[in-house]
């Protein structure tokens, strides 16, 4: 868990952060706090499905799903277990 | 009862002198947007009312009144007078939906420069076309979008200062960087608004086109006239409302109805900067007691995706009004918000080019789900045939939209480009580019595009700007770029990518070219979709017929393919 944690925080931090002086971790709220936005979240998806070979559908890739990387890593662990 | 009252009777003796009296305006006389949204209220007593109520990221609130913001836009106005920039200098404002961006706007507008507002997800590439085109002299910003104008400097010599407004002083100032709190910064209680005429420029808003770079539509002071009748009737704003607009004013309607209309009107308005999820949506509604909410269909779909049982969880029942633009709001939607609201959303038309919504529907007016409305008295509209451009008099045939130019808030011109602009008419009519039709009882119905401009969200991305992009990618050989269907944002970006000898398709390919866009233009002209494809369809002079990949994505008939290339 806590790699996949940890990769997925290194990639929001890369993607998507664009002040470099900002500091996220783990709860910080990631659509609500606007640092994904509802178009981007796509290209996070992609991400997700292409390194951990899942597929998620559209209806549990919504925005709640998506808050931040504890809830995200919980999205992926899910898909990884089925 | 509405402001509107009956839309049948307006229709019958409207004049645009109706807004001009309330406005207390005579032709000739000085019009500024700026003073009128913060000094004339002051006037007027209202001093001490609450024009902002502000909620950012992690539940940060502030509160300005009118006399604050009065102050606060004088405050900017100063600062921006003091840099030495000159009446109708371009001042862009490229920022988060924070105060100083609201507030700002105001400033540039009561100093006489033109305000140039730009989405803050704007990539460097498409920040860099849109400053270039407009010769920018100024922009003000944040900390955290700096790096993109940095990047990009160089080839931006007329752009003089980089206001940074919420500078910590952690790494230095670089070129032409400048710190501005307005917090911090002297309050100027006095200040001598530019005695701006009616038809002095104002704003400049940058919308995409088919075929060329974005175009830079200009908009005058006198463009007050209808925006603020329109907020009057179409969004029925009332001395004790607490109104949401929950459009960034880095687009038109965050400009027209996020700040001009409310302020003018004298009404408290509450900002939001927080990104979407039906629960923070809902909560925000409940905790400002919002009593009217003017959103978008992709937001209203958005809300209809997540549920209604989250609903029940807030007490909503401050509503009263709702309203939608951004892209035709379908049926389903204006069915489900009074089944879950107790109140239909009330669609609105209009674009950047017109300034102001042209048709609408209106309070105390039938709504039919999935129809634009009725166009607004003073406006002249009509659905012309496509080859003769002459108004179609038979109900249900499809035309294009037409209006009879001469509201006050239709654009001027496209900056720097007034043979684009000249190509909009036809026939004495202006041509916003949608299909639609007129029913038996005068409703508008839109049926699609005239172009090959995608509506994602409620937004316009060029299929030409993106391919452009595209090109400047490593891999891509060529590219051709369409809309293809999607639940939420009506139509999302698909690309179809012919890719460079050496290089191979492959999932992490798909990903780097979508986070290239995406960083290089916005996320709304990210592809939702590649498609790796060996060759494109082309007509025999080599053109790429986007249409034939459009048809495919839509499940359209494909039409003639005479003038297709052989494989």
């Amino acid at each position: 868990m806590d790699e996949i944690r940890d990769i997925v925080l290194a990639y929001v931090i890369k993607e998507y952060l664009e002040d470099p002086d900002e500091e996220i971790g783990y709860d910080t709220p990631l659509i609500t706090g606007g640092i994904v936005d509802s178009f981007s979240m796509v290209s996070l998806k992609r991400f997700l499905e292409n390194k951990y070979k899942i597929s998620i559908p559209d209806e549990k890739a919504g925005p709640e799903a998506f808050d931040s990387v504890n809830k995200i890593t919980k999205l992926v662990q899910e898909f990884l277990a089925k | 009862m509405s402001n509107i009252g009956s839309y049948d009777e307006r229709v019958k003796d409207f004049s645009w002198e109706i807004s001009e009296r309330e406005l207390e305006y005579k032709p000739g006389d000085v019009i500024n947007i700026g003073w009128y949204c913060t000094d004339r209220i002051c006037l007027k007593g209202k001093g001490d009312k609450l024009a902002l109520k502000y909620e950012g990221l992690g539940g940060r609130e502030k509160n300005y009144t009118y006399n604050d913001i009065r102050q606060l836009s004088n405050t900017i106005a100063t600062f921006i007078r003091d840099l030495g920039i000159q009446p109708e200098e371009r001042v862009c404002m490229f920022m988060d939906r924070i105060p100083e961006l609201y507030i700002g706007v105001v400033g540039v507008l009561k100093s006489g420069a033109i305000a140039q507002p730009l989405f803050s997800a704007f990539g460097d590439e498409s920040l860099l076309v849109r400053l270039e085109n407009a010769e920018t002299c100024a922009i003000f910003t944040q900390k955290k979008h700096v790096s993109k104008i940095r990047k990009i400097l160089d080839k931006l010599p007329k752009l003089r200062h980089i206001i940074i407004v919420d500078d910590n002083q952690k790494s230095p100032l670089q070129d032409r960087e400048v710190a501005f709190n307005m917090e911090d910064a002297e309050r100027v209680d006095v200040f001598e608004t530019y005695p701006t005429l009616a038809e002095s420029p104002s704003l400049l808003h940058y919308t995409s086109g088919t075929t060329g770079m974005p175009k830079g539509v200009k908009h005058v002071h006198y463009a007050l006239i209808s925006q603020y009748l329109t907020t009057k009737w179409v969004l029925d704003l009332k001395d004790d409302d607490i109104y949401w607009c929950t459009a960034d004013p880095g687009w038109v309607t965050g400009i027209s109805y996020g700040i001009i209309g409310p302020w003018t009107m004298g009404v408290t308005q509450c900002v939001n900067d927080m990104g979407f999820s039906a629960d923070a949506w809902y909560s925000f509604i409940q905790k400002h007691k919002v009593t009217v909410w003017y959103s978008a269909p992709t937001a209203i779909r958005s809300l209809m995706k997540a549920g209604d049982d989250v609903i029940k969880q807030y007490d909503l029942s401050s509503l009263r009004h709702l309203a939608s633009v951004g892209e035709p709001l379908n049926s389903e939607a204006v069915v489900w918000s009074d089944k879950v609201f107790g109140l239909k959303f009330h669609d609105s038309y209009w674009q950047t080019e017109t300034g102001s919504i042209m048709i609408s529907n209106y309070p105390d007016m039938k709504i039919k789900p999935g129809s634009m409305g009725k166009p607004f008295p003073g406006i002249t509209a009509c659905v012309v045939d496509t080859e003769t451009f002459e108004p179609i008099r038979e109900t249900g045939k499809i035309g294009l939209i037409a209006f009879k130019p001469g509201w006050p808030a239709m654009m001027r011109t496209y900056w720097n480009n007034e043979a684009t602009y000249q190509a909009k008419f036809k026939n004495g009519w202006y041509l916003p580019g949608d299909r639609a039709y007129i029913d038996l009882d005068g409703y508008y119905w839109f049926v699609g595009r005239d172009d090959d401009i995608i509506n994602t969200g409620g937004h316009l991305v060029s299929p030409f700007e993106v391919e452009s992009a595209l090109l400047e990618h490593p891999a891509v050989a060529e590219s051709a770029v369409v809309s293809k269907p999607d639940f939420v944002n009506m139509e999302v970006v698909k690309a179809f990518v012919c890719l460079k000898p050496g290089f191979e398709a492959s999932e992490e390919m798909d990903l780097d070219i979508m986070n290239f866009i995406r960083k290089k233009l916005s996320p709304l002209a990210m592809p939702q979709e590649i498609e790796f494809v060996p060759n494109l369809p082309k007509t025999r002079s080599g053109k790429i017929m986007r249409r034939v990949l459009k048809a495919q994505e839509w499940g359209e008939e494909i039409g003639d393919t005479s003038t297709l290339e052989d494989d």
